[in-house]
């Protein structure tokens, strides 16, 4: 390969980049971030007072929740990246988009799977995995749309003119080829009808899948397609080369090796074996390194330009941005020692934490990026630099008050959930002594996520205004021709230099390191996750053993369809952890075995409410109805949403048979009579409830009504296992 | 956690996949020069 022709006539080349693709993204982008925000603020608010749900099902709490975070993460975050990818990309290989049918493509399949999910998460229509919400055939339009931006980007890299890929590319990379392995992986699934389906996994088994899968959206989808523009646009934005660009190849090469092996630090303190979850540790500590290097990399390529970072709110944007990733980074690793976990988990820290990265990190990196874009799109001028800088201050003071708030929420929660007095008694036993003290900080933090939305909302009329303000072709663009001279000359010797040494370079020195480095890290991981499991599969199966699981009846599991399509799971664990303050309040530890027959597993990441694992059989039937009616009825400080169209709407058991066919066929222990009377079973049942429901004072006629199915499905938890 | 046997070949062939990522980026040359790639970025004028 040739190095040195595609440095120096740099205008032999086709500049014509497609900058339309660019602009739609990045329109896209800004109107998919209002309706993130305003999600956001909507889900908070009901936290803090359930009447804004207006009683309407399509808008309870655990509705809005997946499409407030899949509106953030895949079509804000998502269409973000594309627009940074696909215009950093074109410059970066000095060439057009390998094809513009490709790129219209992806863009209209990416608005439209964003559409499908804006239709189906409201109606409840949902796998109940976080972040992976969307059914089957929404995820094969996931795939397909995915792999089409894939060979988009990998076939531009090929037709390069710049023979050097630069690191930014690097992290594009290793975006595309991570995410669509987990996606697909996470996305196995056996469909019942167009809209419903159960995943393969069960259990302990799914909750490993999906924070594999979870823990990677993160690094994979929010950290190194980020790192990846931070390491383009803040170069650029300051017109100065990255500090080290050795130490930004080592970034990108150890995050890639460790990220993938930190998953497990989701599950602390659970029923997942105990050395998966000291791996997980491992690795999450281990990450803090190369995490700290990209930052202070990145903030290094502003020395001695702090000045410029003080009037240009691209660069503060950016900087800021890249100050919140190292926040971040620091505060993972914390969050993955066990006894810090067994505070944050379950708790507002946890929010915190992802409002820290999704709002700081990602938000301020995408802002200061559509400022830097929006200009020399559009060939102009920004139409008003002290907007953007009063944007920049209410985003960052909205952060301050939504992570500050949420930071004591979640510790205050927890301290007092863990509190045990002299006598070893919960010192406050009822769950909604612990919530009232927080409800405060829930509207403390709606203000900052507003003030944060409100900064939003003067960069969109900053950017009508740019755009609209825009002349056909302007000189604002020609003053940037004069690129530095000086610089230009400095770089083509380099050039020249590095080729004469040639490449006996590659057999000394760095490069070698890496490759060693790499192997080790990967021979380490193998050796690590392998030797136990060999040893440990058959612990597991004896632990199994030690059990008698019942499977659900028909009607438990109409109920906990119901369970998944309301997203009670989002307010509710299933999962009692080691910890004593989970087992005094709640029971012993759930063992694995309680949820093996589990598609998908209900372990939750937050508790807004209680633990659920054990309380069947802690109340009488007419008392889940009433709570679920109105849950003030029976504890007047209550934040839970009303549930009263569970007693109207008619239990649907038209696919019953082939649910159950089809756990049949995943593994779960029904007879072939069992599937044959899945539907009758399941009335009968019902009618039983609703009978039993009168005689203990009840109201009338709730037989085949919802709520029967959802009240036998709570009765059940931790019920269904026994010690043999 | 029969699940592993899943996942970690996976894990694994990632890793795989990124150390031949990175064997290929060594043969290219890609890391002989770590220091003109940085400005030459910057002399794109847009
Ligand atoms: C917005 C969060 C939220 C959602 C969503 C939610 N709950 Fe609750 N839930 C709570 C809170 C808070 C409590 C504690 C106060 C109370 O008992 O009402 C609670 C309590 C409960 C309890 C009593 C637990 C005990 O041990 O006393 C049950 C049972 C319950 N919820 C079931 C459900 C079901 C079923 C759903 C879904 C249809 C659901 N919850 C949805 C917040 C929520």
């Amino acid at each position: 390969m040739s190095t040195s022709t595609g440095v120096i006539n740099t205008e032999k080349f086709d500049h014509k980049y497609d900058d339309e693709i660019v602009k739609y993204f990045l329109m896209a982008t800004i109107i998919w971030a209002g309706v993130a925000l305003l999600l956001g603020i909507y889900a908070a608010l009901e936290l803090a007072n359930y009447k804004f749900n207006l009683g309407l099902q399509w808008l309870t709490f655990g509705r809005i929740r997946p499409l407030h975070t899949n509106a953030a993460i895949f079509a804000f975050g998502g269409n973000g990246i594309f627009a940074g990818i696909y215009h950093s990309s074109q410059r970066l290989l000095k060439t057009r988009l390998f094809s513009d049918k490709l790129s219209w493509f992806h863009f209209w399949g990416w608005q439209l799977i964003i559409l499908a999910a804006a239709i189906t998460l409201p109606l409840g229509l949902t796998q109940g995995k976080e972040y992976h919400e969307l059914e089957w055939p929404i995820n094969i339009a996931v795939a397909i749309v995915w792999i089409a931006f894939g060979i988009n980007l990998l076939q531009t890299i090929r037709r390069r003119k710049e023979p050097h890929i630069y690191v930014a590319l690097w992290f594009y990379i290793a975006t595309f080829v991570t995410i669509a392995l987990l996606y697909v992986v996470n996305s196995i699934e056996i469909p019942v009808s167009w809209f419903n389906s159960y995943p393969v996994y069960a259990g302990v088994q799914d909750a490993l899948v999906q924070w594999w899968y979870g823990h990677n959206a993160v690094a994979f989808f929010l950290t190194t397609p980020f790192l990846g523009l931070m390491y383009y646009y803040i170069p650029k934005a300051v017109n100065k080369p990255v500090y080290s660009y050795r130490l930004s190849v080592v970034h990108f090469w150890s995050l890639v090796f460790i990220y993938i092996w930190a998953g497990p630090h989701h599950l602390l303190n659970t029923a997942l074996p105990e050395w998966a979850q000291t791996l997980g540790v491992i690795f999450s500590v281990m990450l803090w390194i190369p995490s700290w290097g990209g930052m202070i990399n990145g903030l290094m390529t502003l020395r001695g330009s702090w000045d410029k970072v003080k009037t240009d709110p691209i660069l503060k944007f950016l900087a800021t941005g890249t100050i919140f990733y190292g926040m971040s980074t620091f505060e993972g690793p914390l969050l993955s020692l066990k006894s810090v976990n067994e505070v944050a988990h379950y708790s507002d820290w946890i929010i915190a934490h992802v409002h820290g990265g999704a709002l700081g990190w990602n938000g301020f990196i995408l802002f200061g990026m559509v400022y830097y874009l929006v200009p020399r799109l559009w060939k102009t001028e920004l139409y008003n630099k002290s907007l953007a800088e009063t944007h920049f201050w209410l985003g960052t003071i909205g952060i301050v008050i939504y992570i500050v708030s949420m930071w004591t929420a979640g510790i205050a929660q927890s301290m007092m959930l863990n509190a045990v007095d002299a006598t070893g008694h919960l010192v406050y036993p009822d769950f909604v002594q612990t919530v009232v003290r927080i409800v405060p900080l829930y509207y403390v933090r709606s203000l900052g996520g507003l003030m944060y939305f409100v900064g939003y909302l003067l960069m969109v009329y900053n950017v009508v205004k740019t755009i609209k303000g825009a002349p056909v072709a302007l000189a604002a663009s020609a003053k940037r021709e004069e690129a530095n001279p000086v610089l230009k000359l400095d770089t083509q010797a380099l050039v020249q230099e590095s080729i004469s040494e040639g490449p006996h370079r590659v057999l000394e020195g760095f490069p070698m390191v890496m490759t060693v480095l790499a192997v080790a890290a990967v021979l380490v991981g193998t050796m690590i996750e392998l030797i136990p499991m060999i040893t440990s599969t058959n612990a597991q199966s004896e632990e199994f053993a030690a059990f008698k699981v019942k499977p659900l009846t028909s009607l438990q599991l109409a109920g906990r369809d119901i369970y998944v399509r309301e997203g009670c799971y989002l307010c509710h664990s299933q999962m009692i952890r080691t910890t004593v303050g989970d087992v005094l309040r709640y029971g012993p530890a759930s063992e694995t075995a309680d949820s093996m027959y589990d598609h998908p597993f209900q372990w939750g990441s937050k508790r807004t409410g209680p633990d659920l694992a054990r309380v069947g059989g802690k109340y009488p039937d007419l008392w889940h109805v009433r709570h679920l009616l109105n849950p003030r009825d029976i504890v007047p400080q209550s934040i839970m949403p009303t549930y009263s169209w569970l007693l109207e709407q008619k239990l649907d058991l038209g696919t019953i048979e082939r649910r159950f066919s089809v756990l049949k066929m995943l593994g779960v222990p029904y007879s072939d009579e069992d599937v044959k009377n899945a539907a009758e079973n399941a009335k009968k049942d019902s009618i039983a409830i609703a009978e039993d429901l009168v005689k203990q004072g009840g109201p009338q006629g709730l037989e085949n009504k919802e709520i029967t199915a959802l009240v036998a499905y709570l009765q059940s938890l931790g019920k269904q296992t026994e010690k043999r | 956690m029969s699940i592993l046997v899943l996942i970690v070949p996976l894990a694994l062939l990632l890793g795989l996949f990124f150390v031949g990522a990175f064997w290929w980026g060594l043969r290219r040359g890609q890391y002989e020069d770590l220091e003109s790639p940085k400005h030459r970025m910057l002399l794109e004028k847009d």
